[in-house]
């Protein structure tokens, strides 16, 4: 082995950034906007995820939800769970962030996802990560086939990006349907689980590709259904959660089996992941 | 390059000589075993040890280190140690997970701040004199090495060869007096040495040859033994801290009393501890002790090895010894699953 040669530059430095903007989703749910401050756009891929820094609290791993774009801003949405969340959601605009990224591959919007029917199956705030990807696909409506995205949620107040979801139902050949966990006084549509939603969804074998993002519980149940069905396991896309805390493939904390989820992920191709038995 | 015989005498004159002109960590005893401190007198090393408490990782990787400050204006600095130190004394069996360490740091986003400290250092190796009764090192191929440090010195009669493979090692040596080249005759006895190292070190402990274990593994993943050794385990992390191959790693912020300055410190973590895979919201991807126990020995023996082509045990022994609830020996585990 070369000891010899250095690499150039320290990649657990993050980059100096600022809070532009935040305000509440739901309750938990908070959406910041973020410039860095070197004035460069970020020049993520829809599904990848950034390590943030709130200085002297500590570094979290959050998925990025907009699409990329010229712009030197992006937008992350927070849910305050832990220690750095909680802190992060404090921060009046104006302060100071750090910013490692961006990390991990991406949804294969751009290669295996191109001319397909997508059928994108998402929990709670699974729809973060899986916003970036919808709206990157929305931009280049022409380059995909049919659309349907399910989206279930604890209570209908769980439920987030509610007005950006009314501008994707206008898109041509969109279609949504949402359930919720359970119900409230107002509430008029579907109560029960995602999978509830499943056998009205036209599904196809070989023109359909499925993207699936929400809690553990999810996909083991959400995948069965699709299995029933007849879809084959390398059409489905999972985006997975783990504890990534150096999002570089390094601190060994987000191993699945020999996988790294931070490095070979978040997202999946599900056959790939058929004999790593930590995975869902 | 320079390969000599260093007698006892002129060994702790060079060692002398190298303390006073550089940093020297070296293999000390430590109550009834060894370690490797920071050296400040030449009589204090022990060559003859059989194997050290911690490996030599703590100085490429410390237990705890800061990688980086944060001040006020919102910028951040990276603090790299690049302090040159020798360390003397590491048995074959460190130095090759010294080398499977640099491959790890390096391989795709490499670490600079591993990546700076191990070259700074200058590794004198020492061929095994002493054997721990746990040490498995014949079985995995560790016994002797040939490559991953700068000078191996191996113990014949009343000396040492002094074998040196680098231009680092060469600067070492000019801090040796006089020192005559080791003869061919010398150097037939460390080839009989070497061959007898590799053949009866405790060679024929583990059932199978190591790199059998990845195939061995594939279909031990519903094996009725993690569950019934997992049962015993304190999930105490102490074989994850004394694992020469274990790296993975925590990172925590720290901050001053102004709470406008502070640091960000990283140190190492262990896959047995109970939330090592636990995510913010409370969900454990390894829950339960079975998960956990089972991931090390998978990791060890077929996941880093379908990363980085090499098996993640050197065969030391420190987790055999360092186990209260003796279910970590790696020989033991492998080989039951080997029985089926």
């Amino acid at each position: 082995m070369n000891t010899d040669t250095l690499p150039e530059k320290d990649i657990y430095l993050p980059m100096p950034a600022v809070v532009e903007h935040s305000e509440p989703l739901t309750e938990l749910d908070r959406m910041f906007l973020i410039r860095l401050t070197n004035g460069k756009p970020l020049g993520h891929m829809p599904g990848q995820f950034v390590s943030v820094t709130v200085p002297g609290i500590g570094e979290a791993p959050i998925s990025l939800c907009t699409a990329p774009d010229e712009r030197d801003t992006f937008q992350l949405v927070v849910r305050k769970v832990g220690r750095v969340t909680a802190a992060l959601h404090d921060l009046p605009p104006g302060s100071s962030i750090g910013i490692r990224g961006p990390y991990g591959n991406h949804f294969p919007v751009d290669s295996a996802l191109l001319g397909k029917d997508l059928v994108i199956i998402v929990g709670g705030i699974g729809l973060v990560p899986v916003r970036s990807a919808i709206q990157y696909i929305l931009q280049r409506r022409a380059d995909y086939g049919a659309i349907t995205i399910l989206y279930g949620a604890r209570t209908p107040g769980d439920r987030i990006f509610l007005d950006e979801i009314e501008q994707w139902k206008n898109y041509e050949g969109v279609t949504y349907q949402e359930t919720v966990d359970r119900g409230d006084e107002g509430w008029t549509g579907n109560v029960g689980v995602i999978t509830t939603l499943m056998p009205g969804v036209p599904v196809h074998p070989e023109k359909s590709r499925i993207i699936i993002c929400g809690p553990p519980i999810m996909y083991k149940f959400v995948i069965t259904g699709l299995e029933a069905r007849g879809i084959p396991l390398e059409h489905i896309y999972v985006s997975l959660e783990r504890r990534m805390r150096c999002g570089i493939g390094k601190c060994g904390h987000c191993q699945i089996n020999r996988l790294y989820a931070c490095t070979d992920g978040p997202v999946f191709n599900f056959a790939d992941l058929t004999d790593m038995r930590e995975a869902i | 390059m320079s390969i000599k015989y260093i007698s006892d005498a002129s060994m702790q004159e060079w060692v002398t000589s190298l303390i006073s002109n550089t940093t020297v960590y070296g293999v000390q005893a430590k109550a009834d075993r060894f370690a490797y401190e920071a050296l400040a007198d030449a009589a204090a090393l022990r060559l003859d040890f059989d194997v050290t408490i911690l490996p030599p990782k703590k100085y490429f990787q410390p237990l705890v280190e800061k990688i980086m400050e944060f001040h006020e204006d919102g910028h951040y600095e990276s603090v790299i140690d690049n302090t040159p130190f020798v360390l003397f004394g590491v048995h074959p069996y460190d130095a090759v997970a010294i080398a499977q360490m640099d491959a790890v740091f390096r391989k795709d986003n490499a670490d600079i701040h591993y990546l700076t400290r191990r070259q700074q250092a200058t590794i004198v190796a020492c061929d095994i004199q002493n054997t721990s009764p746990t040490m498995f090192a014949a079985c995995m191929g560790t016994s002797t090495v040939q490559e991953g440090f700068d000078i191996l010195l191996t113990r014949i009669g009343a000396g040492y060869i002094a074998d040196v493979r680098t231009e680092k090692g060469e600067v070492l040596l000019q801090y040796l007096g006089d020192a005559p080249d080791a003869d061919p005759l010398l150097l037939a006895r460390r080839e009989q040495f070497w061959d007898d190292a590799h053949h009866f070190m405790n060679k024929y402990l583990l059932k199978c040859a190591p790199t059998d274990l990845p195939k061995l593994l594939e279909t031990q993943y519903d094996n009725k033994v993690w569950e019934a050794n997992s049962a015993l385990c304190y999930s105490c992390g102490s074989c994850n801290m004394v694992c020469p191959t274990c790296y993975c790693f925590e990172v925590i912020d720290k901050v001053d009393w102004s709470l406008k300055e502070g640091e960000r410190i990283r140190r190492w973590d262990a896959c047995m501890l109970r939330d090592f895979a636990q995510v913010a919201g409370g969900h454990n991807f390894r829950r339960s002790r079975e998960e956990r126990y089972r991931h090390r020995f998978y990791r060890k023996g077929q996941y880093l090895w379908k990363r980085m082509g090499q098996i993640a045990c050197v065969g030391c022994g420190r987790c055999t010894s360092a186990c209260t609830a003796k279910i970590a020996n790696p020989v033991e585990l492998y080989n039951t699953l080997l029985e089926g």
